[in-house]
């Protein structure tokens, strides 16, 4: 609830941060240019965006061309072979692989948290108080530093090398977050709503998805998307829980890739584009409601 | 701590059960708060990840303490929190609030700075570690010997090029909760400063900064506590080197128990790395003011 106390809202707003109009429509900036900022902006760009020119350009080199040629040029003879070396080498496994952990891993976050996230603002037991005091505390600890308990449970279970490893502490490690967001939006949901579907007779359960959920569902959207970025980007767990290439994940195989080709730096950037090309693909879709959720469910 | 604002409905009802929680409950408890007391059990232990755990008294914890690695893991780990924060926060603060303001230029640049926060860390590493690379690299690209070094394998400048990428990576993410948090200042704020004649300078100390105030703190506790994160990264980018110069504590904590077989010294890492995160996000939750401290850690 940070900067959003300062704001006069009135008690009946129904407050939908996600979509709520700015407040601001005029920056600072609009008596004069700024030329400083505008400078700092366009340099930041320039960060941002030299790395992903060289790779995207290296990775259409072949291997003389990157050799000989200058590596901030274009290449003279466009190729695609570096992208067919990385497809015959499993991609479409690695793929499917990043796919089930993180749909499968999401999914039961999202439930989970959404439950808990209802129970807590809705209830007032002393246990609800203290579960989230607990996640609370999660967001405090280095999580990863549980790695070798976790690596220890694992094999006890029998679950070593399979994608269940990965998707199961990834749920418990998406907990805490997920529930602390989508509990600050559920407390702008208006009482008053509840209370007159109570009158109607309606249990908390279906309070909970017929109107808790429509009436957070950005927040969910915008979870649901930071949860998946981290699992599927997410190394460490595939690298101490996994081994084969059966359950190889992408950012996994993009370091195996690495040792594999070594000196063909264009084949191993060229994997670098394609593991990147399904999110690229996701953000422009979705680009509006990813950036305005993100921004709003982190700065409330 | 995050128990709703006092409002008429918690005496009127009874709340929904503890149990929409408890699934939730269970899965952080297995995965996370059990991991937690085992890896304070398995400190007192040793075990090489395969055979059997034997307690073993103090001697991990005697072997880490006398071990000079962990000092400088420390020290390691320190450095790059500090150059970290100094760089990425005035950095993303002043992103944000340039990204915040109306300009349609300013939204379309916000739109690309996002794109680093779609790769993963072992993408990250291995552009820059191509990027990097003093022959085939961006210094020989523009034919600027000063940035043809061997970035990677130079003790000295090690460290620096791990910081920069990972405020390349991470810088991003602020940057959208600066947004966030700048989009939420009242634009009457800023309309009575220009009559009352404050130039832009004026309006960012005494307006935009103190009305960020909590903005700054959740931005800075995930930067700071996420620094003991940083773990894929580094893994890909430096493997911990040259020598121990980029050895941070969570790739110690892992090389010493997946590399060396230590688990019972891992183990003893892992603790340290818990206490410290706790310490600094109790810290910072104190910097903060006491009055809104739980809902104030990450992103409240």
């Amino acid at each position: 609830m940070a900067s959003i106390t300062q704001l006069p809202v009135p008690p009946s707003a129904p407050a939908r941060p996600a979509v709520r109009p700015r407040p601001r429509t005029k920056g600072p900036g609009r008596t004069r240019p700024n030329f400083l900022g505008g400078l700092g902006g366009w340099l930041w760009l320039a960060i941002i965006i030299v790395p992903v020119y060289y790779v995207v350009v290296t990775s259409l080199k072949n291997q003389a061309g990157f050799f000989t040629s200058n590596p901030m040029m274009p290449p003279s003879e466009p190729t695609l072979d570096n992208y067919k070396l990385v497809v015959e080498n499993d991609f479409a496994r690695y793929f499917a692989n990043s796919l089930i952990v993180t749909v499968g891993s999401v999914v039961p976050a999202l439930l989970v948290s959404f439950m808990a996230a209802y129970a807590i603002v809705r209830g007032r037991s002393r246990f609800l108080s203290w579960t989230n005091n607990l996640f609370l505390l999660g967001l405090a600890i280095p999580l990863h530093a549980t790695i070798i308990p976790i690596y220890w449970m694992i094999t006890r279970a029998h679950l070593y090398d399979t994608l269940l490893a990965l998707i199961l502490p990834s749920i418990a490690f998406a907990i805490p977050i997920s529930v602390l967001i989508l509990s600050n939006f559920m407390r702008d949901v208006p009482n008053e709503l509840f209370e007159s579907m109570r009158l109607d007779g309606c249990s908390d359960w279906a309070m909970m998805w017929r109107l808790a959920l429509p009436m957070t569902r950005p927040a969910v959207v915008t979870v649901g998307i930071y949860n998946a970025l981290g699992v599927w980007n997410g190394f460490l767990f595939p690298l101490i829980l996994t081994q084969s290439p059966e359950t190889r994940v992408l950012p996994l195989s993009l370091w195996t890739f690495q040792g594999e080709f070594s000196v063909n730096i264009p084949a191993v950037l060229a994997a670098v584009v394609l593991a990147t090309l399904p999110l690229l693909v996701v953000y422009v879709i979705a680009r509006r409601q990813l950036l305005s959720g993100l921004t709003a469910g982190f700065s409330k | 701590m995050s128990t709703t604002s006092g409002s008429s409905r918690q005496a009127l009802q009874p709340g929904p059960s503890g149990w929409l929680a408890a699934p939730a409950l269970a899965f952080f408890l297995l995965f996370a708060i059990i991991p937690l007391i085992g890896v304070l059990f398995l400190s007192f232990t040793s075990w090489d990840g395969l055979g059997e755990i034997k307690l073993d008294g103090l001697s991990s914890w005697t072997t880490v303490l006398t071990d000079p690695v962990t000092g400088n893991a420390l020290l390691v780990t320190a450095k790059i929190m500090f150059f970290s924060f100094i760089i990425q926060a005035p950095i993303s603060l002043l992103l944000g609030v340039f990204t915040a303001a109306g300009q349609k230029y300013r939204a379309a640049l916000a739109v690309l700075y996002f794109v680093p926060l779609l790769l993963s860390s072992a993408a990250v590493a291995i552009a820059f570690k191509a990027l990097l690379d003093p022959n085939f690299g961006l210094g020989a690209g523009l034919g600027l010997p000063i940035l043809a070094q061997d970035w990677l394998g130079n003790s000295d400048l090690v460290l620096f090029v791990v910081v920069f990428v990972i405020a390349w990576q991470f810088v991003p993410f602020h940057t959208l909760i600066y947004q966030g948090g700048v989009r939420q200042i009242p634009a009457s704020l800023y309309e009575a400063a220009q009559i009352d004649g404050a130039g832009r300078v004026q309006q960012f100390f005494n307006i935009t900064l103190p009305q960020l105030k909590y903005t700054i703190i959740t931005s800075s506790t995930l930067m700071v506590v996420g620094s003991l994160a940083y773990f894929d990264l580094v893994f890909v980018l430096t493997g911990g080197g040259p020598g121990y110069a980029t050895r941070l504590l969570p790739l110690h904590m892992y090389l010493t128990g997946f590399k060396a077989n230590d688990m019972g010294a891992a183990s003893a890492l892992g603790v340290i790395l818990v206490a410290i995160g706790l310490a600094l996000a109790l810290l910072l939750q104190r910097l903060g003011g006491k009055n809104r401290n739980a809902s104030q850690l990450e992103g409240a």
